[in-house]
C-alpha cells in the first residue's frame, strides 16, 4: 500500500515541478482584501465609498447593466438606508413608457431601476471612446482572471512606458494590463472624489475601495455563502464521523468472523 | 435470495404479484457484494449521487433561465442575484458538472487498474462508456448555455468539428447551427438538447447497474466469488453506509468548491457576454474534456485531428479485447502496473497542454502524449496479455493474499 | 450481559444520531429547492406602482398593472357614488360600505379581479351599472361589491395611498 502510495506522490510531484515550469507573466499585486478567506466579509464603508468612486469616476463610461439601485440597500452589500437609496436612484433620470400617448417620457430613478448606462447601446459607447468600448462592470472582477488583485493592479499599474516601447494615440503604458496597452486614460488621481466620510482620496485608497465595490457587484451573495458554506461544511464533518463510527460498529461484524 | 423473496403482509404479496418492486428493492439491498471492495468502488454511488444532483438542480434552473441569445446571459445574472437561493443551485450545478467528471474518471481508472471491463463485465463497460461520451455531450451543451464568450467560441470551435467530414461536413454544420454560424437557434435547441440527455443518460445507468448485477461486482484482487457466504456481505446496510460514509467526505470538497472557489473550475471569459466578433485570446474548454481537445491540436490536419481525438474515445470502447491478460487486478501484474500510472501521467499531460497554447513546446510534448496513448491501448497491452509474467493470484477473496 | 448491553446502547445512539442529524440536513437542503419557486428580489422591487390619475376624466377609469394583476382607478361621477352610498347593508352578500371601500368617494382603485376565479370584469355592464365578469356572470355594483352571480366577496382593494392630488401610490 505505501508503494503505491509512494508511486502515485512522486508522479504527483513530477506533474506539479513540470507544470511550473511554464508559468510566467507578471503578477498582478496581491491584495490583503477583506473578503477573501472563507470566513471573508466585505468592509461596508469600502463599498460605499467605493460606490462613490464608480459613480463620480468609472460611470461616464462603464455602465452596469446587471445591477439595480435597490441593490445598494441590500444585505451583504454597501447597505445603503432606504432613503439613501432612493436618494441615490432618484439622481438618475429613468426612460420610461410608452405612456397612454405612446410616447418615452423620463422621470427620477426609483429603487427597482437597473442602474442608468451611460451610453445607448455598445456602439454609442465604443464612438465615443476611440473604437474600445468601455466593459460593463456588473460582472467585471469574475471576468478577468486574477479578480480583484488584477483589477487593483491595473489601476495602479499606470506608468511611464519603458524606453523603445511603442504607443500609438489615445494609448497608454500599463505594467498589469496584457500587453501593456489600455486604451483607458489613468483614471485615478489623488482626490478624484471627496470622500463624505472624512478618509483621504488617496489613488490607492479609491483604487481598493472601487475594487470591492466590483467584487460585490460580480458577486453580491458573497458573504450569504461563506456563511452557509461554513454551516454546511461544519454539518458535514459532524455527520461524515458520525457515520463513519456507525460504519465502523457495523463492518465489526464483519471484521470479526475473520 | 431475493427471487424467492415473499412480502410477509398480504398487500405486499399482492402488489409484488402485480408488479414485483418490492422483489427489486429486496434484490437491491441483498445483492452479494464483494467483502474486500475498497473505497474506490464506492464512486458508483457517488456518480449516482451527481447524477440525481445535476438533474434536480437542473430542473430548479430551468425554471428560470431563459434560452435566447439576448437573454440568456443576463437571466443566469438573474439567477445569481434575484432569485431565492439561486446562486447556491447555480453553483452546486456548474461545480456539479466538475465533480462529476471527477468521479466519473476515478471511476474509469479505478475499473482500468483493477481490470473491472474484463469478461464476463464487458457489457457493462462499455454502457460505461456511452455514459460517458453522453456526459461529455451533456456537459459541453450546458457549457454553452450561459452565452458567455467561451460558451460561444467553445460552441463555434466543437460544431466546427463535423465540419471535417468530407463531402456533407458543412451541411452537416449548417444543420446542427440552424444558420451560417452559432446563434440563437443553436442556442435553443442545445438547450433542449441539454434537457433531454440526463434522462438518457438515467435510462444508461440503470442498464449499467444491472447489468452489473448478472455477473457481480468486480473486486481488489480480481478473482471472482468462490463461496457467496465468505466471500460477499449483504449490500444494505454493510456497503450502504460505506458509500454514504465516501460520499459525505466527497459532499465536504464538493461544498468546498460551491461555496469557497465556485468560479476556480470555470473561465473567466465566460462571464463576458457572447459577442461573434471578437475571439478570446486563448479558448480552452473545461478541464475534463482537456485530454480529448489537445488529442485534437496535436494533429496539423484539420480531419486527422477530429478523427484522432474520436479514436482516443472509441479505443475504449474496444479495450476489453485489446487486454487480453486473464488476470484482472493490476495487484498481480507487475508491468502492468507500472503502465497503468504512466497512463494517468500521460492523460494528465494531455490535460494540461490542452490548457496551454498550441505552439512550440507544448505542442511537442502534446504529440508526444497523444502518440503514447495510443501506443499504450494499440501496443503495449495486447503485448503485455502475451509476454507479461504475472504473479501467483490467491484461492480466494476470503484467503489471505499472497505476495508474489 | 452488562458489556454487551452497553455496546448495544452505544449503538443505538449512533445511529439514532445519524439518522436525526440526516433528516435534517436532507430538510435544510429540500428548503432552497422549494423557496426558489417564492417571487424573487425583482419581483418583491416592483412591489409598489405610483400612478398619474390627473388625465383621468369623471365617469372613467384606467386600468394599470400592479404585481402582474390589473387594478381599476375609476373616477366615479356624483350619481355613481350616491348610488353606491345609498345601498342597504342587508341586501349585500359581502355588507361592506361604500365609504370603507375608498379614501376619497371620488376614487375607486381596486383589484381589477374576480373574486370567483380569477377573471378580469368588463366595466360599466351588468345590472348594478359597475363590473360584470364575462367568465361566469358576476355583477358588480358601482362600489366593486358583488350583488349577483357566483363570486363570493367584493372585489379586493388594494393597500394605496394619495402622494399628492394627482398621484396615487398603490402597494
Amino acid at each position: 500500500m505505501s508503494k503505491k502510495n509512494l508511486q502515485f506522490v512522486l508522479l504527483f510531484l513530477f506533474f506539479i515541478s513540470f507544470t511550473k515550469l511554464f508559468a510566467a507573466g507578471e503578477k498582478p499585486i496581491k491584495v490583503d482584501w477583506s473578503f477573501k478567506g472563507i470566513t471573508g466579509k466585505f468592509d461596508r464603508s469600502s463599498l460605499q465609498r467605493g460606490y462613490q468612486v464608480y459613480n463620480e469616476v468609472c460611470a461616464s463610461c462603464h455602465s452596469m447593466n446587471l445591477l439595480s439601485y435597490r441593490n445598494l440597500g441590500e444585505k451583504g452589500g454597501p447597505e445603503f438606508s432606504v432613503d439613501q437609496v432612493k436618494a441615490i436612484a432618484a439622481n438618475f433620470e429613468v426612460t420610461d413608457g410608452p405612456d397612454s400617448e405612446g410616447e418615452m417620457f423620463t422621470r427620477p430613478g426609483r429603487p427597482s431601476d437597473k442602474f442608468v448606462s451611460p451610453y445607448q447601446n455598445i456602439q454609442a459607447a465604443m464612438a465615443a471612446n476611440g473604437g474600445a468600448y468601455p466593459p460593463d462592470m456588473s460582472v467585471l472582477v469574475k471576468a478577468r482572471k486574477g479578480g480583484a488583485d488584477y483589477i487593483y493592479s491595473v489601476l495602479m499599474g499606470y506608468e511611464e512606458a519603458p524606453a523603445g516601447f511603442e504607443l500609438e494615440d489615445g494609448v497608454y503604458y500599463n505594467k498589469y494590463m496584457y500587453g501593456n496597452k489600455i486604451k483607458m486614460a489613468k483614471p485615478l488621481a489623488e482626490g478624484s472624489v471627496s470622500y463624505a466620510d472624512g478618509t483621504e482620496a488617496t489613488e490607492s485608497q479609491m483604487a481598493m475601495d472601487v475594487t470591492t465595490f466590483l467584487t460585490w457587484a460580480s458577486e453580491p451573495h458573497l458573504e450569504a455563502r461563506h456563511q452557509t458554506g461554513l454551516k454546511v461544511i461544519m454539518y458535514l464533518i459532524i455527520l461524515t464521523i458520525l457515520v463513519y463510527f456507525s460504519m465502523r460498529r457495523l463492518w465489526s461484524r464483519i471484521d470479526s468472523k475473520e | 435470495m431475493s427471487d424467492n423473496y415473499v412480502p410477509s403482509s398480504k398487500f405486499g404479496k399482492w402488489f409484488n404479484d402485480r408488479l414485483p418492486l418490492l422483489s427489486l428493492s429486496a434484490h437491491l439491498r441483498e445483492y452479494p457484494t464483494p467483502k474486500n471492495l475498497n473505497y474506490w468502488w464506492t464512486f458508483g454511488g457517488i456518480l449516482t449521487f451527481c447524477l440525481v444532483a445535476q438533474i434536480t438542480t437542473g430542473v430548479v434552473l430551468g425554471m428560470h433561465y431563459v434560452a435566447h441569445a439576448d437573454l440568456a446571459f443576463e437571466s443566469i445574472e438573474h439567477i445569481m442575484r434575484d432569485v431565492n437561493y439561486g446562486w447556491l443551485l447555480r453553483y452546486i450545478h456548474s461545480n456539479g458538472a466538475s465533480m462529476f467528471f471527477l468521479a466519473v474518471y476515478i471511476h474509469i481508472f479505478r475499473a482500468l487498474f483493477y481490470g473491472s471491463y474484463k469478461s464476463p463485465r464487458e457489457v457493462i463497460w462499455i454502457i460505461g462508456m456511452l455514459i460517458y461520451i453522453l456526459m461529455m455531450a451533456t456537459a459541453f451543451m450546458g457549457y454553452v448555455l450561459p452565452w458567455g464568450q467561451m460558451s460561444f467560441w467553445g460552441a463555434t470551435v466543437i460544431t466546427n468539428l463535423f465540419s471535417a467530414i468530407p463531402l456533407v461536413g458543412e451541411s452537416i454544420t449548417t444543420w446542427l447551427w440552424g444558420g451560417y454560424a452559432v446563434d440563437n437557434p443553436t442556442l435553443t435547441r442545445f438547450f433542449s438538447l441539454h434537457y433531454l440527455l440526463p434522462f438518457l443518460i438515467l435510462g444508461l445507468v440503470i442498464l449499467h447497474i444491472w447489468a452489473l448485477h448478472v455477473p457481480g461486482n468486480n473486486n481488489p484482487i480480481g478473482i471472482e466469488i468462490q463461496k457467496p457466504s465468505k466471500d460477499t456481505v449483504p449490500f444494505h446496510p454493510y456497503i450502504t453506509i460505506k458509500d454514504l460514509f465516501a460520499l459525505l467526505v466527497f459532499l465536504i470538497i464538493f461544498s468546498g468548491f460551491v461555496f469557497f472557489s465556485p468560479n476556480i473550475l470555470g473561465h473567466p471569459d465566460n462571464y463576458i457576454p457572447a459577442n461573434p466578433m471578437v475571439t478570446p485570446s486563448h479558448i480552452v474548454p473545461e478541464w475534463y474534456l482537456l485530454p480529448f481537445y489537445a488529442i485534437l491540436r496535436s494533429v496539423p490536419d484539420k480531419l486527422g485531428g477530429v478523427v484522432l481525438m474520436f479514436a482516443s474515445l472509441f479505443i475504449l470502447i474496444a479495450l476489453p479485447w485489446l487486454d487480453r491478460s486473464k488476470v484482472k487486478s493490476a495487484i498481480f501484474r507487475p508491468i502492468y502496473k507500472w503502465t497503468f500510472w504512466l497512463l494517468i501521467l500521460d492523460v494528465s499531460v494531455l490535460g494540461y497542454m490542452g490548457a496551454m497554447p498550441a505552439e512550440g513546446t507544448y505542442l511537442l510534448i502534446a504529440r508526444v502524449a497523444t502518440a503514447y496513448y495510443f501506443l499504450h491501448f494499440l501496443v503495449i497491452l495486447p503485448a503485455l496479455s502475451s509476454v507479461e509474467k504475472t504473479d501467483p493470484l490467491p484461492l480466494s477473496i476470503s484467503e489471505p493474499v499472497l505476495k508474489g | 450481559m452488562e458489556k454487551s448491553g452497553k455496546k448495544n446502547n452505544r449503538r443505538d445512539f449512533l445511529f439514532t444520531a445519524s439518522y436525526t442529524i440526516g433528516a435534517v440536513g436532507i430538510g435544510a437542503t429540500i428548503w432552497p429547492f422549494i423557496d426558489q419557486m417564492n417571487p424573487d428580489r425583482s419581483v418583491k422591487a416592483l412591489a409598489t406602482t405610483e400612478v398619474d390619475i390627473s388625465q383621468v376624466e369623471p365617469g372613467k377609469s384606467i386600468t394599470v398593472l400592479w404585481r402582474g394583476k390589473p387594478v381599476f382607478i375609476k373616477r366615479r361621477t356624483e350619481s355613481e357614488i350616491s348610488e353606491a352610498q345609498s345601498v342597504d347593508l342587508n341586501e349585500l352578500k359581502h355588507p361592506e360600505k361604500d365609504e370603507d371601500r375608498v379614501k376619497k368617494a371620488e376614487w375607486l382603485v381596486m383589484l381589477g379581479i374576480c373574486t370567483h376565479l380569477g377573471c378580469v370584469p368588463l366595466s360599466d355592464k351588468g345590472e348594478y351599472n359597475g363590473w360584470f365578469c364575462p367568465c361566469h356572470g358576476s355583477h358588480y355594483d358601482t362600489s366593486g361589491r358583488i350583488r349577483k352571480g357566483p363570486a363570493p366577496v367584493n372585489m379586493e382593494i388594494p393597500k394605496y395611498e394619495f402622494v399628492d392630488n394627482n398621484t396615487i401610490k398603490i402597494g
